[in-house]
C-alpha cells in the first residue's frame, strides 16, 4: 500500500469508527431513561451494535496508521476537532421522537451503505461492514416502526414526530459528501461512493413517512463539517463525559 | 469448522485440544458448546503453534472478550503454542448452529432461530413462525425484536401465555 493510501485509508477508518462511536455513545445515554422497558433493552442492544463497530473500526483504523495507537487511545485520548464524525451523529438524544429521527435518517443510510462496503476490496472493512449490515436491518426496522407508530398515532405524538424529523433534516446531506479522501478510495475499489445512494435513501425516508402520515421537512438549510473536524458546541460535552477516566487517570485500564 | 470425532484415546496433543476446546460453552447460553455455534471457525497447527479462529456473532456481543480468553486458557494450559486469531469475514450466521444446538436451544426453553438467513428476504419480513420452546403452538407473537442479549428477540406464546427468547434467525 502506498503512503497516500495508507493514508487515506487511517482518516476514512477512522471517520466510520467516529460515527459509530459518538452514535453508540448517545443512544447508551437512554439506557435506565427509555420509556418502557422493552424499549430501553432495544436500545442500549442497538447502542452495543455502535459501540462494538466502533471498537473493530479504531481498532483497525490503529493498525493501518501504524503509529502503536489502539482503541482506547483513539477514542478517549483525541480531542474534540480530531474527531472526525458526522454530525448527525454527535447530535444530543432529545426527546425519544428526536432519537427515532436521527435514527431513521441514519439507518436508512447505513442498511445500503454497507452492503455495498461489504463488497470492499479491503477485506477487513468489508467483513466488518458485513456483520454492520446485518444489525443494520434490526435497526431500520426499528427506527421505521417507530416513526410510524409516532407519526401515526396521537396529535401529541405526531406534531412531535414532525418538529423532531424538522430540526434533524438539515444534518441529512452530509451523509452524502464524497470528498476527495474517499473518492481516491472509491477509485481504488475500497470506499462506497455516497452520492450513489442518496435516491433510493430518499425513496425509502418518503415510504416511512407517508406510513406514518408524516410529511418530507420543508427544511433549506444544511450543514456539514464534522469530517473536517468541525463540530456543533455539543460535541465537546459528550466527549468531556465519554473521556473523563482517561483524561483524569491517564493509563487506567479495567 | 471443527470436526467432531469421538476420539477415546487422543492420537497426539493436538486431537487432545482440539477436544477440549470442543467442550467449551458459550458464557451466556451455558448449554450451547461454541462448536454447536459455530463460533470458532478453524483449528489448525502452523509449524509448532495452534491458531485457533473464532468469529464474533454481533459486533458488540460482550461475551467474546469471555470467549477469546476462554480458549485462550485452554490453549495456555496445553503443552502446544496456542493464539487465538478473530476474523470477520465471512460474517458469523446462525445458518451454523448445529443441529443438535437447535435441539439444546428448545430444550433450554429458547426458540432456536426459524429457518435460514439465506432463505429470508431482507426488510420488513416477519414471515417467520417462531414455535413456543414449551408448548409447541404456533401462535406466537414478538414482543421485541430486542431481548436479554444481542442475539435474542422477546416473544411470547398466545397459547400457553409464556414469554420466551427466541434465538433470532441473522
Amino acid at each position: 500500500m502506498d503512503a497516500q493510501t495508507q493514508q487515506d485509508l487511517f482518516e476514512y477508518t477512522l471517520r466510520l469508527g467516529d460515527d459509530a462511536l459518538t452514535l453508540g455513545h448517545r443512544i447508551s445515554e437512554w439506557t435506565s431513561k427509555a420509556p418502557f422497558l422493552e424499549e430501553d433493552i432495544a436500545l442500549g442492544n442497538i447502542g452495543l451494535d455502535f459501540v462494538g463497530r466502533a471498537r473493530l473500526l479504531l481498532t483497525y483504523a490503529g493498525e493501518v496508521e501504524n503509529l502503536g495507537r489502539d482503541e482506547d487511545q483513539l477514542a478517549y485520548l483525541r480531542d474534540i476537532r480530531q474527531y472526525r464524525n458526522l454530525l448527525i451523529c454527535e447530535l444530543p438524544i432529545g426527546n425519544f421522537a428526536d432519537t427515532m429521527a436521527r435514527q431513521l435518517l441514519v439507518d436508512a443510510f447505513e442498511l445500503p451503505y454497507f452492503q455495498a462496503l461489504s463488497q470492499s476490496s479491503d477485506r477487513t472493512l468489508a467483513g466488518i461492514a458485513g456483520k454492520a449490515v446485518k444489525e443494520a436491518q434490526y435497526h431500520l426496522r426499528h427506527s421505521s416502526g417507530w416513526v410510524v407508530r409516532l407519526g401515526d398515532g396521537t396529535e401529541e405524538s405526531h406534531g412531535k414526530m414532525a418538529d423532531a424529523l424538522s430540526k434533524v433534516w438539515g444534518y441529512g446531506p452530509e451523509m452524502f459528501i464524497t470528498d476527495e479522501v474517499e473518492q481516491r478510495l472509491v477509485d481504488a475499489g475500497i470506499a462506497v461512493q455516497r452520492e450513489e445512494l442518496r435516491d433510493g435513501w430518499q425513496a425509502q425516508i418518503e415510504r416511512v413517512l407517508e406510513e406514518a402520515t408524516l410529511a418530507v421537512p420543508d427544511v433549506s438549510w444544511q450543514v456539514d463539517g464534522g469530517r473536517r473536524g468541525e463540530h456543533t458546541e455539543y460535541l465537546g460535552h459528550m466527549l468531556a463525559e465519554m473521556q473523563f477516566m482517561q483524561r483524569a487517570y491517564p493509563g487506567l485500564q479495567w | 469448522m471443527m470436526s467432531s470425532q469421538a476420539v477415546c484415546q487422543p492420537a497426539d496433543e493436538f486431537d487432545a485440544l482440539k477436544e477440549r476446546l470442543s467442550a467449551l460453552c458459550d458464557p451466556e447460553i451455558p448449554v450451547l458448546t461454541l462448536e454447536d455455534l459455530g463460533i470458532i471457525r478453524d483449528v489448525s497447527r502452523e509449524g509448532d503453534a495452534v491458531i485457533v479462529t473464532i468469529t464474533p456473532t454481533y459486533s458488540g456481543c460482550p461475551a467474546m472478550d469471555a470467549i477469546a480468553s476462554a480458549v485462550q486458557q485452554v490453549l495456555d494450559a496445553s503443552p502446544l503454542n496456542g493464539k487465538v486469531e478473530t476474523v470477520f469475514d465471512p460474517p458469523w450466521t446462525t445458518d451454523w448452529l448445529s443441529e443438535d444446538g437447535r435441539r439444546k436451544l428448545k430444550e433450554y426453553g429458547i426458540a432456536p432461530p426459524a429457518g435460514s438467513t439465506s432463505k429470508r428476504a431482507l426488510m420488513g419480513d416477519y414471515s417467520e413462525t417462531v414455535s413456543c420452546p414449551r408448548c409447541d403452538s404456533t401462535n406466537t407473537k414478538v414482543i421485541s425484536q430486542f431481548g436479554s442479549t444481542a442475539c435474542k428477540a422477546l416473544y411470547q406464546c398466545q397459547s400457553c401465555l409464556e414469554p420466551f427468547d427466541y434465538f433470532k434467525c441473522h
